[in-house]
């Protein structure tokens, strides 16, 4: 039976993971590798790197991170941030990264995700989109780390990304990123009901029931956690023993 | 010395240090005389079919592959690589290696999620063989795919996934294995699958 995926996102920012609040108010939570490391050995089913600093010698510095994790942690591996070409996506797909994950640079250039799924397969193309509510049932898609609305409805486009060859979306929501409320269930299961590939939810965990309720109520394929492992509030395995109490499937 | 097949395509490296781990000399490569002296051959892949088809004929990598299974060198296939090793795919209506018997077809049963993308369990059927006594019946393996190959003759299968229907996810046959799922991103049990690859072609 194919299992929900607990998939800790590690931001890293000049080389060091960290975390904000609302995508602001970076604090400091430690090296990737030993991280990276850390959460193989407790459970994870796969890791999300995101570069947040998104410069030229960053993504440089991303690469080399890339390569160091993919030579001792042997599970799945997505990187985003700042990714806008072919060569972007080839350089990461060769340096050990299973996925990557685009989000401004689909929105500017959607032939990217297109062009991307035909060359590298859909099962490598992951599409981030940050999702802001703007109306009861309603949310707009953001880019540039949250800074900048686009006037596009996330459902729309999620079906868009769908079309275009994205093998996942991995949707954050901006209102309740590192709030610890809870998911946006309402978000995760509207876009989860308008496409047919698998939706990691993103943004808001604070407690255990949280991951329940965003797979049962809101369909995630996955769920997406940061602050509440990287301070060891909590164990990936925690959470996977908690849903798996609550008839959950995880691999244990 | 294991060679793992440079085609142009997918995630090699995570293949090459897997491999490494296990204090094996790899080579990834797609030069002819490195392949036929390897003692193994892994042909990894992710992506399209039709591409992966059209990079090895390119290199000539179809005729040393049908000469590797000719001359019983165990060969790997993982992924797009035990995909090619059939006759055809529906994915770009392409033909493959025709080394196994059988079609590559797309997963389309109603609800659901295609890809088949995460982790799920892999059931040892008999032909398994030595597989089975190294890693857990119905371990968890890591699947990123949208297309499974459904072999004519089913004595080859010799492990089981369900994803919609039971599909084939892992074919033995002669010195040919292939699996559906990523060893190299499977963790332990990923890493005792590939452990027992690289111990064929040893004995003896």
């Amino acid at each position: 039976m194919l299992v929900k995926r607990i998939i800790p996102c590690l931001d890293v920012h000049n080389g060091q993971v960290v975390k904000g609040v609302h995508f602001e108010k970076l604090r400091p939570a430690g090296d990737p590798v030993k991280q990276a490391a850390f959460y193989s050995n407790h459970g994870a089913d796969e890791l999300v790197f995101l570069d947040i600093s998104a410069t030229v010698e960053a993504r440089a510095t991303m690469t080399e991170i890339v390569k160091q994790v993919a030579g001792v942690v042997f599970i799945p591996l997505t990187v985003g941030g700042g990714i806008s070409t072919l060569a972007d996506i080839e350089k990461l797909l060769k340096s050990g990264a299973d996925k990557v994950s685009v989000n401004t640079a689909a929105v500017k250039n959607p032939e990217l995700v297109r062009e991307a799924a035909r060359r590298f397969g859909s099962q490598c193309v992951v599409v981030a989109i940050d999702a802001k509510q703007v109306a009861p049932g309603d949310w707009e898609v953001y880019i540039e780390a949250g800074r900048k609305p686009t006037g596009l409805s996330v459902k729309v486009w999620s079906r868009q990304v769908e079309e275009l060859g994205a093998g996942e979306i991995l949707l954050t929501s901006i209102d309740r990123d590192g709030t610890g409320a809870g998911y946006d269930c309402e978000l995760t299961r509207a876009v989860a009901g308008s496409v047919a590939i698998p939706v990691i939810a993103s943004g808001g965990a604070g407690a255990l029931k949280h991951f329940y309720e965003v797979i049962v109520q809101g369909q995630a394929s996955a769920v997406l956690l940061a602050s509440m492992v990287h301070f060891r509030q909590l164990q990936v395995r925690e959470v996977k023993e908690f849903l798996c109490q609550h008839g959950i499937p995880v691999r244990l | 010395m294991t060679a793992v097949i440079d085609y142009g395509i997918g995630n090699t490296y995570s293949v090459v240090m897997a491999t490494a781990r296990f204090g094996e000399e790899v080579l990834l490569t797609n030069r002819l005389e490195e392949l036929r002296a390897a003692d193994r051959i892994i042909l990894p892949g992710v992506g399209g079919f039709s591409q992966g088809m059209d990079n090895l004929k390119r290199l000539g990598l179809d005729r040393l592959l049908r000469e590797t299974v000719a001359a019983g060198k165990p060969l790997l296939g993982i992924c797009l690589g035990l995909q090619m090793l059939f006759e055809w795919s529906e994915e770009g209506e392409s033909a493959g290696l025709g080394i196994l018997k059988g079609q590559v077809v797309r997963f389309r049963q109603p609800g659901l999620l295609v890809p088949h993308m995460g982790w799920n369990q892999v059931t040892f059927q008999p032909q398994a063989g030595c597989y089975r006594q190294a890693v857990a019946q119905n371990a968890f393996f890591y699947f990123a795919h949208s297309y499974y190959v459904v072999p004519e003759e089913k004595e080859i299968v010799a492990g089981l996934t369900e994803y919609g229907c039971p599909f084939a996810s892992f074919i033995r046959w002669r010195n040919v294995a292939g699996v559906q799922f990523h060893p190299e991103k499977s963790g332990s049990h990923g890493l005792a699958f590939l452990g027992t690859f690289l111990q064929q072609g040893k004995e003896g």
